[in-house]
């Protein structure tokens, strides 16, 4: 949050620095949403919106041009496509190393861990796939709706 | 669960989801529709399922009011109907 103060003049004081006090926390809580996922009330879907939800009130707060430095449209599209990569390939990974789809426990035979653990470990792993995936296209979702398609300025 | 409490907040919710469905003012629908949302998010937690409660929160009550603020801006705020 450096220089964030140059780009757009006219907006509220009060807004943009609860928005730039309030954003770490936020995106530390989707963090801890996303990692304790598998055994408390959270998961990736909702992770990753809590996360995407600190970049659209970036947007909202310091306009898009300004808040597309810290989640550019070329970043956006490559955890677009990284989120369902992960995810898919965990998926055959398992295949691979002889169980079902998505079956973790066949993991073990890749890294000996034990099957328990590779059990837990590989719905973290799924979890993290799901969660860059949700931020990605809600921020992806906001741009195009508030700007019409050209993803410069909107809302 | 506390079937008063329950009662109490079903009867909000179906007060909220008539008005959000009847206001000709498309952004206050909106507003309705978020406070719904959140309504709909206390019912569940309360009921015990706190997952979907989280759900209801972040999607229905945060990231959707949002979007449909960001559709409304592009479009039109008055409903013909």
């Amino acid at each position: 949050m450096r220089d964030i103060n140059e780009h757009t003049a006219g907006e509220d004081l009060i807004i943009k620095t609860s928005v730039r006090l309030m954003v770490p926390f936020i995106q530390v809580f989707g963090l801890y949403v996303i990692v304790h996922g598998h055994y408390s009330p959270g998961g990736g879907f909702q992770g990753g919106v809590i996360l995407g939800a600190s970049f659209i009130l970036l947007a909202l707060a310091f306009g898009m041009k300004a808040s597309q430095e810290y989640m550019t449209v070329s970043v956006n599209a490559v955890f677009n496509n990284l989120g369902p990569a992960i995810f898919v390939g965990v998926g055959v990974l398992c295949t691979l190393f002889g169980g079902l789809f998505l079956d973790y426990s066949a993991l073990d035979n890749l890294i000996p861990l034990g099957v328990v653990e590779w059990r837990s470990f590989g719905i973290f792993l799924v979890e993290v796939g799901v969660g860059v995936a949700v931020m990605s296209i809600m921020v992806l979702l906001y741009w195009n709706l508030s700007s019409g398609g050209a993803m410069d300025e909107g809302l | 669960m506390i079937w008063q409490i329950d009662l109490m907040i079903l009867t909000l919710v179906v007060v909220c989801a008539l008005v959000a469905i009847n206001t000709k003012d498309l952004l206050g629908a909106t507003v309705i529709f978020g406070i719904y949302s959140f309504l709909m998010c206390l019912l569940w937690a309360e009921m015990g399922a706190v997952d979907v409660a989280f759900t209801e929160a972040t999607v229905g009550a945060g990231v959707s009011t949002i979007f449909f603020i960001a559709a409304i801006l592009r479009t039109t705020r008055r409903s013909k109907d």
